[in-house]
């Protein structure tokens, strides 16, 4: 069931009506069953795995909560008669004991991950011929097998306590609004307000609805208008190079952003419907002023789980430091330092690179971003430089080039997940500076990319509300804004924006209906 | 928080005057183009009942002229036919005139006994758009969706014509409210000629059998009719291409006898009637221009006065005074296409024909 069919809308209609009808401690179960519904809609053998991830969780969570409660028992029953040593012997078992759940549970869960998602593309670049096993890929399974896992390894930690309610579990990790795109929750984020009691509240409600708009808008006027003139560009590498292939990075990148961002907003916002607070997975990514700062504000929520889950854990891990510690001795202490940060760098892009999708395309793209990452850092002095040098740091001018310069960069890198493989996209990336087409783009030639004159109308000025949006959300919230104003006002803004939705969203026959683009993932 | 309550009722109904605006201004409004379209929507203009309905597809519309069998018979009789009119939506287009009315005689062209399934979006959109909502309506929609389509668009028809923002016109803004008549009862006027001249060899089929659906169908249309003690004449009506075939005509004359009801194939009369396809068809034979649909009618009504003893109203006041507004509305348009053919050499304002989405 796709965010954006009629089905959708009237599933949420009906379970708004019930949520609030039926008696308060029935919430949070009434949801659990709604997500069930909704994921075995898109597919009952995906209930399967998904379920498959649950168990698991649940069964290595409740073992290594009680491995660390009796530890804890015991220590604090015979904390007199032990020795140093002997506690740290009972520790270093409790610790090998959980740590034998824990890796089971990974084990088992990025097995499932791998098999269903990786299998063919592994294979089939040993063996040429190589036909592939078939096996259909539940939707959002990278989604939902990283929340999980997160949450195994914050109880592996010691963060929170393990949920002993297998069936909390199973609505935490299968919550319909985030499975199909994310965002990717922390349990004790979420829970909280997941499985609280809840009233209607009017203006919990109305915010939720205006976000739901305000996805649908750009995901329906804006992604899917601009993926038709992008799919004839990059499905057509032969007839759309040169200027084309730049023209094709800038719809891309709106696109994709417009895409994601509004099926967050649609997931943010049904969240919202119910009482529920999810993450906000974005932060106006394209107003970075470099590619660091940009991954810090797009897909926030796979970005903090990266850092957490992998990037911490392997700069301090054992190997890690003896490793720096060896090169600081033998080379020199600045390598040392910056070793295990460059490999966990990598290491973080790569897997990256791969969780988007089992192809060349996308570790070419990881680890392009990570190389682009490490080089922006080895560059900072010569940057500290020529800001000494140079006072425009603070100039307007000079943000709008970074912001430009960002904005392009990342287009370029993002073009490895456009085309159907990377020699493609390196042969569109020369035909850049070869292929000299401007006139012949101008003389007519964007206009055979699918869009007429009016849609090109109707993007300007949808881009540029979008655009304007972003610049009132450095003050805050815009609902939040509105809600302080007379009620009319917001009616007209956000009647208009119903009634644009309908008008001018690409839906129904006529239009291929697009599914929203990490949903793939 | 009362004056909230009313605010919110204002705004809600306020957002549902708009949308309907909205909506009737999207809504095609097939008066320039595409006349076909304003068929079924007509019905429900009409202010009086009828002793005959003619179902069926184009072969009705554009071949059986109700004002000649008033003219000629007294006989008062509307056409529910729309473009590409398939036999489910025959049926539920009945069902639908017979909440209205219940007329003497049902009169079903067979052709449509060729086509099993849906077979275009548009020419159920033709038909469907039309009609008023109920749950007849409701259940014609399910019967004729394809697989692409959705019920909630033929409730909500802006999500479905949403996509014509960048087509619309001054003329859709005109008709938002009310559309001028394009119909003569249901009937299609077309006073041009274009002679048969070629006429394609009939190809041969692999299977010739209708269809169970079609049949089921037909089946609901003979027990739709007994149930409310109608007459049912099947008819195919005398255009020549679509070739009808003779393991077809065999069909339908079996179907009809066991069936206790009349199967005439008009094809077979043609020269009693006096058709003649060089004068009588606008587009090669497809379909019946005035002169030969007139003929047609005129033979129509004999055989519905004689056999079935349908009673002349012209001494009906009442009666009399409607369809005189309408032999006047008749005559105005014939003597309008006749001096547009004179001056141009073609209908200007018939313009595209439902035929074109074919095409």
């Amino acid at each position: 069931m796709l965010f954006t069919t009629s089905n959708f809308i009237f599933f949420i209609i009906i379970l708004t009506t019930l949520y609030y009808l039926i008696p308060k401690r029935f919430q949070w179960m009434l949801l659990l069953s709604a997500s069930l519904i909704f994921y075995g809609i898109a597919g009952t053998s995906y209930l399967i795995y998904i379920s498959l991830t649950i168990v698991s969780t649940y069964i290595a969570t409740m073992a290594i909560d009680r491995i660390q409660e009796a530890y804890n028992t015991s220590i604090k029953e015979n904390k007199d008669s032990l020795t140093r040593e002997e506690r740290k012997e009972i520790k270093a078992e409790m610790t090998a004991k959980k740590k034998l759940w824990l890796v089971l549970a990974l084990v088992f869960n990025f097995g499932i991950l791998a098999l269903l998602k990786y299998s063919d593309f592994i294979v089939s670049n040993i063996y040429r011929d190589f036909g592939g096993f078939g096996f259909v890929l539940p939707l959002g399974i990278s989604f939902y097998t990283f929340q999980t896992m997160g949450y195994l390894i914050d109880v592996y930690w010691g963060k929170y306590r393990a949920e002993r309610n297998i069936f909390k579990l199973g609505l935490f990790s299968s919550f319909f609004p985030q499975l199909i795109q994310g965002p990717i929750s922390r349990f004790d984020d979420l829970s909280p307000s997941l499985l609280a009691e809840k009233d209607f509240n009017w203006e919990t409600f109305s915010f939720g609805v205006q976000r739901i708009l305000w996805g649908y808008f750009k995901k329906l006027v804006i992604a899917d208008r601009l993926l038709i003139a992008v799919n004839t560009i990059i499905r057509n590498p032969d007839s759309y190079q040169g200027i084309y292939v730049l023209l094709g990075m800038f719809f891309y990148g709106i696109q994709l952003y417009a895409d994601f961002t509004g099926g967050i907003d649609i997931a943010i916002g049904v969240g919202q419907v119910f009482g529920i607070r999810l993450k906000e997975n974005f932060n106006r990514p394209y107003f970075s002023k470099s590619i660091t700062e940009y991954w810090r504000r797009w897909h926030i929520s796979l970005g903090t789980w990266f850092r957490d889950y992998m990037f911490f854990p392997i700069s301090v891990s054992k190997p890690m430091i003896r490793l720096s510690k060896k090169i600081r001795k033998n080379y020199s202490n600045e390598i040392g330092k910056r070793v295990p940060v460059y490999i966990a760098t990598l290491l973080v892009w790569l897997t990256t690179g791969i969780w988007h999708g089992a192809a060349w395309n996308f570790i070419v793209w990881g680890l392009g971003n990570g190389i682009v990452i490490l080089i922006s850092q080895e560059l900072t002095p010569l940057y500290d430089k020529f800001h000494r040098k140079f006072d425009v740091k603070d100039k307007f001018y000079f943000k709008l080039f970074q912001v430009t310069r960002t904005f392009w960069l990342m287009s370029f890198l993002r073009t490895f997940d456009c085309y159907r493989d990377v020699a493609t996209t390196f042969r569109m990336y020369f035909s850049i500076l070869t292929v000299r087409n401007l006139s012949e783009v101008l003389n007519g030639g964007i206009m055979n990319l699918g869009l007429g004159m009016e849609d090109y109308i109707l993007l300007a000025v949808s881009i540029l509300i979008l655009l304007m949006v972003s610049l009132n959300q450095r003050r805050g919230a815009i609902r939040v804004e509105l809600s302080k104003r007379p009620v009319f006002l917001s009616y007209i803004l956000f009647f208009t924006l119903f009634i644009s939705i309908i008008i001018f969203g690409s839906y129904g026959i006529g239009f291929d209906q697009s599914q929203f683009i990490y949903s793939q993932f | 928080m009362r004056r909230n309550k009313t605010v919110y009722i204002i705004l809600a109904l306020l957002s549902l005057g708009i949308l309907y605006l909205v909506q009737q201004l999207f809504m095609p409004k097939y008066i320039s183009t595409i006349q076909e379209g304003s068929l079924v929507e007509e019905y429900y203009l009409e202010d009086s009942n009828h002793d005959v309905l003619f179902i069926g597809d184009c072969e009705v519309f554009s071949n059986v002229s109700p004002i000649t069998l008033w003219e000629r018979y007294g006989i008062s009789s509307y056409i529910r036919g729309s473009a590409q009119q398939l036999i489910w939506h025959s049926y539920y287009l009945l069902e639908d005139a017979l909440r209205y009315e219940k007329p003497q005689i049902v009169v079903y062209n067979v052709l449509a006994m060729k086509y099993n399934e849906p077979q275009k979006e548009a020419y159920n959109r033709l038909t469907l758009d039309g009609m008023r909502l109920s749950l007849t309506k409701l259940r014609a929609i399910e019967a004729s969706k394809m697989e692409e389509e959705g019920t909630l668009s033929y409730l909500l028809p802006i999500l479905r014509y949403h996509s014509r923002w960048n087509e619309l016109s001054l003329e859709d803004l005109k008709y938002i409210f009310k559309k001028d008549k394009v119909s003569h009862n249901g009937y299609l006027m077309r006073v041009d000629t274009k002679p048969v001249g070629y006429l394609p060899r009939e190809r041969r089929l692999a299977d010739y059998q209708f269809g169970d659906r079609s049949y089921d169908y037909l089946d609901r249309i003979t027990k739709l009719c007994k149930e409310n003690d109608i007459e049912l004449i099947l008819i195919k009506s005398p255009s020549v291409y679509p070739h009808w075939y003779d393991q077809w005509d065999e069909q339908m004359v079996d179907y009809a006898e066991k069936n206790d009801i009349e199967y005439i194939n008009f094809l077979d009369y043609v020269d009693v009637m006096g058709i003649d396809y060089e004068n009588d068809t606008y587009d090669g034979g497809l379909h019946l221009n005035l002169k030969g649909a007139e003929k047609f009618t005129n033979y129509l009504g004999s055989i519905l006065r004689d056999s079935y003893g349908l009673p002349d109203h012209r001494e009906d006041v009442e009666l009399r005074a409607i369809w005189d507004k309408k032999i006047d509305f008749y005559y105005d348009m014939k003597a309008k296409q006749e001096e547009e053919l004179r001056m141009y050499g073609y209908l200007k304002s018939v313009g595209e024909a439902a035929q074109k989405i074919d095409e």
